[in-house]
């Protein structure tokens, strides 16, 4: 299954606001620290090297 | 003169004159350079196969210091081979529980079940000089036997000149230097190799940054047989990362990572040992320090490890960082890649290219394991604020969460080196296991009360399992021995070497790397898989 770019959460304001819940009072130590860790809890809940390999390129070729 | 380098552990192979000293150059078909235990296992090799070879090594014995303890199931099939095996299981300890912690707490343990139907284990704590010196005794059995192996204490390679057809070489000895002709020269002289250096050719890679104070100390203390391994070491002064690890004769391998400025000499101070120590162990534990170290280490390896008339094995030809013991289970392999050819060379019975795949195998294995423990110095040593959020993350993980575990690298254990996709193998047409492919080494089994390992005999060998042999007992002069198994009623044997397939056959190398396998074969398909194992060029017109 190739990597999906389309939107696929079904609450977009809800899921962010999750996230940035996550990050509430953390410093920024903890935020790098807590993104580490749920990047390797995401990473190997897809376990599809090819689909994290798209993924990466598509992290690192951002438009600024 | 020759320099003394470093203190003796076992005094093997102590000066003698020999007549050759006062005489002109005598030439030899072979001659090795180095006798730690990658050219001591080359030397053995040759001399079983009846080829004569002359080992020269500038110290009178094995080094003190362990340097080596952990060796690898494939090293121990290899020294089965050459007879050695044997005294290392016995003397060496086995161990299948670790531990890692981070700071105070413990991460997660680990238990490596062995998997079953292995004649050796997965691998052994063992001290280097003991590894070295059962191989020097097997070198002693096999002589009295008439191998034709001599081994020359205290003779120091000072001098290289290349000719057409051999190499000369002069030799530093206590009565002055004399020359020695070689054929076929083998330079296992180690991480500094003075050969490569006198052969201007270049050894590059990754120096990593870092020092690692060993400590190898003897106690009587109750610690289990474990490796305990940790990251950010909550005791006192003890660097970035530290490991307890046992070995034979109530002796502790001690390993703290202290960074890149320290004072050497003040750090390896025996109170400044002690404090470090004292502070891992506890208060009140009774111990002695039998040797200390500090090492720095780098990733590298040469571009060829064959010159024309010159090879390199272990260490001189790549050097890997310690994390995941690679060093001499490697040069082990290399040893066992170059003895036969250079025998069947040397005998006329295959072209000297063949000598040439080598280099190409061993340079892959080297690559491999260079990727291996660099893999592993980066997870150890973080080389980024970035890539140490990521590191304790996963350990951070590993504590609940068995998927971050596999995750966790304090070095890969060694495994066997396959040769994918290169020059030396025939077809792969059986549909069966994964690890008996073409290039990989024969997985052992067990047969009755012995394992199969052990009946593999020295040359090429057909093996067929439940199915029936071409008649084809040599090729081009190489002789071919089959061995004729059945799988019926060996679960492990079927699993290992059938798969779903009804019965195979295999053509395995004299070092038991697997050449071809068929479902069914022909005696003209064997000849020719055995032609393109002996680097002939066959193919087409
Ligand atoms: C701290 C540490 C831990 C390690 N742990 C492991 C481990 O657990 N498992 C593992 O597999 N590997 C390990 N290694 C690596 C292992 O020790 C080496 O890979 C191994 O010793 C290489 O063997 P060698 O025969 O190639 O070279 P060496 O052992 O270095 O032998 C070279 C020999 O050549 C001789 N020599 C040098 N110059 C000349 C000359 N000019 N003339 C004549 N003779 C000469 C030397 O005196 C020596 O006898 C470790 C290394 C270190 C430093």
């Amino acid at each position: 299954m190739p990597l999906n770019l389309e939107p696929n959460i079904p609450d977009p304001d809800g899921f962010y606001d999750l996230l940035l819940a996550a990050h509430q009072g953390l410093s920024k130590d903890e935020s790098d620290a807590l993104n580490a860790r749920l990047i390797l809890v995401l990473a190997n809940h897809i376990g599809d090297v090819d689909v994290l390999r798209e993924a990466l390129t598509a992290a690192c070729n951002r438009s600024e | 003169m020759v320099d003394v380098r470093y203190d003796i552990a076992f005094r093997l192979y102590p000066y003698e004159k020999v007549p050759d000293q006062d005489l002109p150059p005598k030439r030899h078909p072979v001659v090795i350079v180095g006798g730690g235990p990658i050219g001591m296992a080359l030397a053995l090799d040759l001399g079983r196969k009846g080829t004569p070879v002359l080992v020269l090594d500038d110290h009178e014995g094995v080094g003190q210091g362990s340097r080596a303890i952990c060796f690898a199931k494939r090293t121990l099939e290899i020294a089965d081979r050459l007879g050695a095996g044997q005294a290392m299981v016995d003397k060496g300890v086995v161990w299948n529980v670790g531990k890692v912690f981070h700071g105070d707490d413990q991460v997660f343990e680990f238990n490596l079940q062995p998997e079953g139907g292995h004649k050796n284990p997965a691998f052994i704590n063992l001290q280097q000089p003991y590894f070295e010196k059962f191989i020097v005794d097997e070198i002693r059995k096999a002589q009295d036997d008439g191998a034709p192996i001599e081994i020359r204490g205290c003779n120091a390679v000072t001098g290289l000149t290349p000719a057409a057809d051999h190499v000369v070489l002069t030799v530093e000895t206590p009565d002055g230097h004399y020359q020695v002709e070689a054929d076929w020269l083998v330079a296992c002289d180690g991480a500094r190799s003075p050969l490569r250096d006198m052969m201007r050719l270049s050894f590059d890679g990754r120096v990593f940054e870092d020092n690692f104070l060993i400590a190898d100390v003897k106690m009587t203390a109750d610690f289990p047989t474990e490796r305990w391994f940790w990251f950010e070491p909550p005791f006192k002064d003890s660097g970035q990362s530290a490991l307890l690890h046992k070995q034979p004769d109530d002796i502790w391998r001690i390993d703290f990572q202290l960074g890149w400025d320290i004072d050497r000499a003040e750090e390896l101070k025996e109170e400044n040992v002690r404090a470090r120590v004292d502070a891992m162990l506890g208060e009140g534990v009774a111990y002695t320090l039998e040797w200390t170290s500090i090492y720095t280490f780098q990733c590298r390896r040469m571009q060829a490890f064959r010159h024309d008339r010159v090879f390199f094995a272990g260490d001189a030809a790549h050097q890997v960082s310690p994390f995941g013991a690679r060093g001499a289970n490697s040069g082990i392999q290399d040893a066992d890649n170059l003895a036969w050819k250079l025998d069947l060379v040397i005998r006329g019975l295959a072209p000297e290219r063949l000598l040439d795949s080598y280099s190409e195998e061993r340079v892959h294995g080297a690559d491999e394991n260079i990727l291996n423990s660099t893999r592993a110095t980066d997870f150890l040593t973080p080389k980024s604020e970035m890539s140490q959020i990521f590191r304790n993350a996963v350990l951070a993980l590993a504590r609940e969460h068995a998927f971050a575990r596999p995750l966790v690298n304090s070095g890969r254990l060694s495994m066997p080196c396959v040769y994918d996709g290169l020059s030396l193998n025939g077809p792969d047409l059986l549909d069966g296991p994964k690890r008996t492919r073409v290039g990989a080494p024969a997985v052992d089994a067990p047969l009755g009360e012995s394992h199969l390992l052990d009946h593999l005999p020295e040359g090429f060998t057909l093996l067929c399992i439940d199915a029936s042999a071409p008649d084809l007992e040599a090729v081009d002069g190489v002789s071919l021995t089959h061995l004729n198994l059945s799988a019926e009623g060996n679960p492990l044997l079927a699993d290992r070497y059938l798969g779903d397939a009804e019965g195979a056959v295999y053509l395995l190398r004299p070092d038991q790397h697997v050449v071809a396998r068929w479902p069914a074969v022909s005696a003209d398909e064997v000849r020719a898989a055995m032609q393109t194992a002996l680097g002939k060029d066959v193919g087409c017109p």
